[in-house]
């Protein structure tokens, strides 16, 4: 995916900086490559030396929280109470989560590719803020050499008190999850852990571990120089700030793009070239999203409030355009068979479940006989009964499916499809020996 | 309703040999798979059924305590 | 008390603890028998799946109370100095050390194995069950005991009887063994319906 050399948007100087233009997190322009430390701290100015005494870190703590600021990862947890509930504890530590397990999503690599130091400068004050004296990095292997130089930029110079470890991510769908990054780096095994107990309490070595998508911490870094207010300065007021999307399918430039949240998904299109064919419906938030048809969907905000309506949500950011020419459910087949194939395999309703509605689903997309109403069954069985929420997020995109192409599922039950267009639209990685 | 305490399966554990639905067939069930289906609200007249189910449970998947079931994330 | 009044009491006492050493190696032999047709799930169809488990968990707490009696037998014959000491220390009697011993290294081990289960809860499943493969450590070394400790052999229904223990037990170890290379981490059985709709996806990682 070329999503890297795409980057769109408007070039503010120095100057604008703090008045709260967008681009936030991403270096303006179509410069390729990763800001350096000192182009880092040229545009972003010194990140405020972090000051380990308790006043100190409760009003900092107190800024993120009047920031509204929440989790990018997916799960959109508020921050500042993670925060707060990992520096209760005693010799914590950071994971900077950046596996970006969600294939069809770039958002996180492009973010560590272009601006590393904003990453490791949250990830830093992340461990300052909690009391931890290590920072793990967690990244997709095809940054890792960027990563690797910018962590030995800041050794050379000195800039952090808190140590920096750089680890290679799993490439799995579910290596994304928290407690699977946390059982790769100790024991380099990818799947999810049960909890109790939670990772806040006792995770990496047993200890404390507050695990943070990269872009938040890269928000956090900005926060801790520009403050709340500035931060508020885009965004709802619910859901306040930018974020980092990725627009893919049926769209001129499929791209990385910066927005603030709420705006409207049609002008999120444009920001991507616009749609490249008349399109059916969207695919928001992940492969554990949700569809929704993009006429009713095209002008919503996007963000958590704006797409409820229509059943979904913004996950990690990811719209992928379907168009009119392509077949929902062959698609959507396609997906859940990656999602079922991708399964941890430890819980019994994931592993045999998935397996089995992804088989459905099959039939669905190819007109074979199948029963609607197994399929709704095995929905039901399977939501909720993992350890992760990997099954539920599957199930989601299934019923969403099942509501936006009920067309062509009576078409297909009948025997004919009006899709035209011959190749795949969102992608799935080939199946390969594990 | 609330009950008197709180049953949940750890679904890593869980291989799925079914001896607690029939200790509990009240509150557990299997699905297509042989995996329990648990209705985790056990009243006090079940609660001793219920422990039952958790020891007999070959892999100690199966958990009864007072706190409300924590959510997954 | 007459000598021969001694000497018989003596011979009950040796007699009962043979008669319970017979009794006792049969029925340690059915517990480890049951204890992998529970893990295997092989029991008639009909059967609820916690009966095999239960019966394998009662015979194993009811075997207690002929082992004591076993036990206690040995000791207090007056004929022969075992000492109490040789009820948990392995080869400390002075009468036929290793033989003796042995039987004191299965009870070491089966008590193990069995107060381990009683607070497996508590425990937790791994160490709970790493314990317990100790199982079939103590069934070999109490049947060398019965072969080397016990005086009946020459009885043909005696021998059957040891003979008839090891092989079910040797077929009960070997399945489970297969069991553990085959099948890693695999179900025990599975409720009817599931084989029909899905195809075997594989073993539970």
């Amino acid at each position: 995916m070329r999503a890297y050399e795409n980057i769109a948007g408007p070039s503010p100087s120095v100057a604008d900086r703090p008045a709260g233009q967008l681009p936030r997190l991403l270096p303006a322009g179509f410069a390729a490559g990763p800001a350096s430390l000192a182009e880092h701290l040229g545009r972003y100015g010194p990140l405020p030396p972090p000051r380990l005494d308790r006043a100190h870190r409760d009003a900092l703590l107190g800024e993120v929280e009047g920031s509204g600021l929440t989790g990018r990862g997916g799960a959109a947890f508020p921050t500042a109470r993670k925060l707060a509930a990992v520096a209760a504890q005693a010799a914590p530590v950071v994971v900077a989560n950046g596996t970006e397990g969600e294939p069809a999503s770039a958002k996180d690599k492009v973010l560590l590719a272009r601006s590393p130091h904003l990453v490791l400068d949250g990830a830093v004050l992340a461990a300052a803020l909690v009391g931890a004296r290590e920072a793990v990095i967690v990244v997709h292997h095809s940054v890792r050499e960027i990563l690797d130089e910018a962590a030995a930029e800041r050794r050379r110079t000195r800039l952090d008190r808190v140590r920096i470890r750089v680890v290679t991510g799993a490439d799995r769908f579910v290596g994304g999850e928290a407690s699977a990054v946390v059982h790769w780096i100790e024991r380099g095994v990818p799947t999810p852990t049960a909890r109790p107990p939670r990772l806040s309490e006792r995770g990496l070595g047993g200890k404390p571990t507050l695990v943070q998508n990269v872009e938040t911490l890269a928000h956090l870094a900005l926060i801790a120089r520009y403050g709340a207010a500035w931060f508020r300065g885009l965004g709802t007021s619910a859901e306040p700030g930018t974020m980092l999307v990725t627009i893919l399918g049926a769209v001129n430039e499929p791209c990385v793009h910066e927005i603030a949240i709420g705006t409207p998904v049609r002008d999120v299109l444009r920001l991507a070239g616009g749609p490249s064919a008349p399109l059916q419906a969207l695919l928001l938030g992940g492969y554990f999203g949700r569809w929704a048809d993009a006429a009713a969907v095209a002008p919503l905000p996007f963000s958590a409030a704006g797409l409820a309506p229509v059943g979904a949500g913004i996950g990690a950011g990811l719209i992928a355009a379907l168009p009119a020419d392509a077949c929902g459910l062959a698609e959507t087949a396609r997906v859940v068979r990656y999602l079922a194939d991708e399964s941890a395999g430890q819980c019994g309703p994931c592993l045999f479940g998935l397996d089995a509605v992804a088989g459905e689903v099959q039939r669905l997309a190819e007109g074979r006989t199948s029963s609607l109403a197994t399929l709704r069954r095995w929905l039901g069985q399977v939501d909720g009964r993992g350890a992760c929420s990997h099954p539920d997020g599957t199930v989601g995109l299934i019923r969403s499916a099942l509501t936006v192409f009920a067309a062509e599922l009576e078409q297909h039950a009948e025997g004919w499809c009006c899709a035209t267009r011959a190749g795949a639209v969102l992608p799935v990685p080939p199946r390969g020996p594990r | 309703m609330t009950g008197s305490a709180r049953l949940r399966v750890d679904p890593i554990a869980c291989d799925g040999r079914g001896l607690c639905a029939e200790i509990l067939p009240e509150l557990i069930t299997l699905d297509d798979w042989g995996f329990p289906v648990i209705q985790g609200d056990v009243p006090g007249p079940l609660v001793q059924s219920a422990r039952e189910a958790v020891r007999i449970c070959p892999k100690l998947a199966l958990h009864l305590g007072k706190v409300p079931l924590q959510k997954r994330r | 008390m007459s000598a021969a009044a001694a000497v018989a009491g003596s011979q009950g006492l040796w007699f009962v603890s043979r008669a319970s050493g017979l009794a006792l190696l049969v029925m340690f032999s059915a517990v480890v028998v049951l204890g992998v047709a529970a893990r295997l799930g092989s029991a008639p169809r009909r059967w609820p799946k916690f009966a095999v488990p239960e019966v394998h968990r009662t015979l194993a707490l009811f075997s207690v109370a002929f082992l004591a009696l076993h036990v206690l037998t040995a000791i207090l014959d007056p004929f022969v100095t075992i000492g109490w000491a040789a009820t948990v220390l392995p080869f400390a009697s002075g009468y036929r050390t290793l033989a003796i011993g042995l039987g004191t290294l299965a009870v070491d081990l089966g008590a193990a194995v069995l107060l381990t289960s009683l607070v497996r809860a508590r425990l937790g499943y791994r160490a709970w069950r790493g314990v317990h493969w100790l199982a079939f450590l103590a069934w070999p070394v109490a049947f060398v005991h019965s072969l080397t400790a016990g005086n009946d052999l020459g009885l043909w229904w005696v021998a059957v009887i040891e003979w008839g223990c090891a092989i079910a037990v040797a077929t009960a170890m070997a399945a489970r063994v297969l069991q553990g290379i085959r099948h890693p981490r695999s179900a025990g059985q599975r409720s009817a319906s599931y084989d029909r709709l899905t195809p075997q996806k594989g073993a539970l990682r």
